[in-house]
């Protein structure tokens, strides 16, 4: 079927923008969206699923870019920290992590921003437990944490004052295209 | 940090893949969530020739619930089983080990069935599997066989899938009547693999005594241990059950490795703890359940 050195043609749609890349079998998701498609923004820290500095929205759900091959998720949709903004402006959690300090060197932020984004679309009132559960799994080796989950509740606040409006990475649950059926249960 | 090379294959069904593994024999690795498979490709901890992806095989995302138990699909996330109310109904201790396994993030990817055949003994699944007395459905080219997880948990890393099988489900039975699960563990950090961890099941009698209790051991052995208490719980109620002696028989039938997170001393401690308070919790929700029967 295929051997070591076989390059694979992939589409990705990446920020809503339609991406090509030939890729080899064993690119992570996360040198692709770096090297192959120049998008810096996503960080690779621990490359071991550690860190979460990687995370990005996979069909709107975060995975870790990390442990996630570029061609097993040819043809989905992939919402890294560069399209979390919307017209230019930042996104609410974006906002809420500079208006709370919740970043200082900035390394593990995009994981954190696309960690966040996901969680507070799921659950848009969330407890102080909550928030510790849904961010657990990134580590941040500047702030102590404490902002950033003061951002996280702001980031709730600021939301509910917004009027809706589509949030990033839930094109696909939207407009039901793509293949989310393969994504189903029949639970 | 990057994985070693492989020849890949990108099977759409369950013949396509049994095909595939079946030419690649024992340089053939199943990829599924990868959470567990990706970080050993880029520790280079493993080198398989021959990795055969199931991402897009989408008659293997399945998860049923009936009231005979809960079987999950090959591609079942975490995230989805975790989620699924109706499994929670069938047998609640599939959420409560679920909540413990790593991250959120990772249990979006992550499958169950993933985690079984990984068979890492610090591992939730498999204890919850062993505890309840669940299967694993292998299937290979031409054949399927069901192994019972007292056969399929064989040591470290370890299971019965041999070279040509793909793991297509797992089947956890369902609680049985007036009886009730818990899940408690002990990590370094939040998510972190468990320095010990207990899954606990508890049947109670109409006048609500324990007439079974059993508990699966995490991170203290090979694999799960499972050990039956009932005996030294004896036929009373939770509340005047001689603990010291219950978790003196926990204790007694493991044999916890040391290394650098904890000795063997200390692990037998917190295998003991943490059986009292999952057994405990345990009870409580049998009596909960018994109520609402």
């Amino acid at each position: 079927m295929s051997d070591a050195t076989t390059r694979y043609a992939i589409t990705l749609v990446v920020n809503g923008v339609v991406r090509e890349a030939e890729v080899p079998a064993r690119r992570l998701l996360s040198d692709c969206l770096r090297h192959d498609l120049g998008l810096t923004g996503t960080h690779v820290g621990c490359e071991h699923g550690v860190c979460g500095a990687c995370t990005v929205l996979l069909d709107g759900e975060p995975v870790r870019s990390c442990l996630t091959f570029a061609v097993t998720v040819d043809g989905h949709e992939i919402t890294t920290v560069e399209g979390l903004a919307r017209d230019g402006e930042p996104s609410p959690v974006q906002r809420a992590f500079t208006e709370c300090h919740g970043l200082q060197c900035g390394f593990c932020t995009p994981g954190f921003l696309c960690t966040a984004t996901a969680f507070l679309r799921e659950n848009p009132t969330p407890t102080d437990e909550e928030v510790l559960e849904a961010v657990s799994g990134n580590l941040c080796r500047c702030t102590g944490y404490q902002n950033i989950v003061k951002a996280v509740h702001r980031a709730a606040e600021i939301q509910a004052e917004l009027p809706t409006e589509p949030q990033p990475g839930l094109l696909q649950a939207e407009n039901g295209s793509g293949d989310s059926g393969e994504r189903g249960n029949t639970a | 940090m990057k994985p070693p090379p492989f020849d890949y294959h990108a099977p759409v069904s369950v013949d396509e893949a049994l095909e595939a593994l079946a030419e690649a024999g024992p340089h053939g690795k199943v990829l599924a969530g990868g959470q567990s498979l990706i970080p050993l490709l880029n520790m280079r901890l493993v080198a398989p020739s021959q990795l055969v992806d199931i991402n897009r095989v989408g008659e293997l995302d399945t998860l049923t619930a009936d009231a005979g138990g809960v079987r999950v699909g090959a591609l079942a996330r975490h995230a989805t089983v975790e989620r699924s109310a109706e499994a929670a109904a069938v047998q609640p201790l599939l959420r409560q080990a679920l909540a413990l396994v790593a991250h959120p993030v990772i249990r979006n990817r992550g499958t169950v069935v993933g985690s079984l055949v990984h068979a890492d003994p610090s591992a939730e699944m498999p204890a919850a599997l062993a505890l309840l007395g669940g299967s694993v459905r292998l299937a290979r080219l031409g054949g399927e066989r069901e192994v019972a997880a007292a056969d399929f948990f064989i040591g470290p890393m370890e299971s019965a899938i041999e070279p040509g099988e793909l793991a297509v489900s797992a089947f956890f039975p369902a609680l049985p009547p007036r009886s009730g699960t818990a899940f408690r563990e002990v990590a370094r950090r939040h998510g972190d693999y468990a320095v010990a961890g207990m899954a606990a099941l508890v049947t109670l009698d109409e006048d609500l005594r324990i007439v079974s209790a059993r508990v699966a051991c995490v991170s203290v052995g090979p694999g799960p241990v499972v050990v039956d208490v009932s005996d030294a719980c004896g036929r009373r109620p939770a509340a005047s059950v001689p603990w010291d002696a219950v978790t003196a028989a926990v204790r007694d039938r493991i044999d916890p490795d040391e290394d650098i997170h904890a000795t063997a001393e200390y692990r037998r401690h917190l295998t003991g703890v943490l059986a009292e308070r999952a057994l405990k919790d345990a009870a409580r929700n049998a009596v909960t359940e018994a109520a609402h029967e």
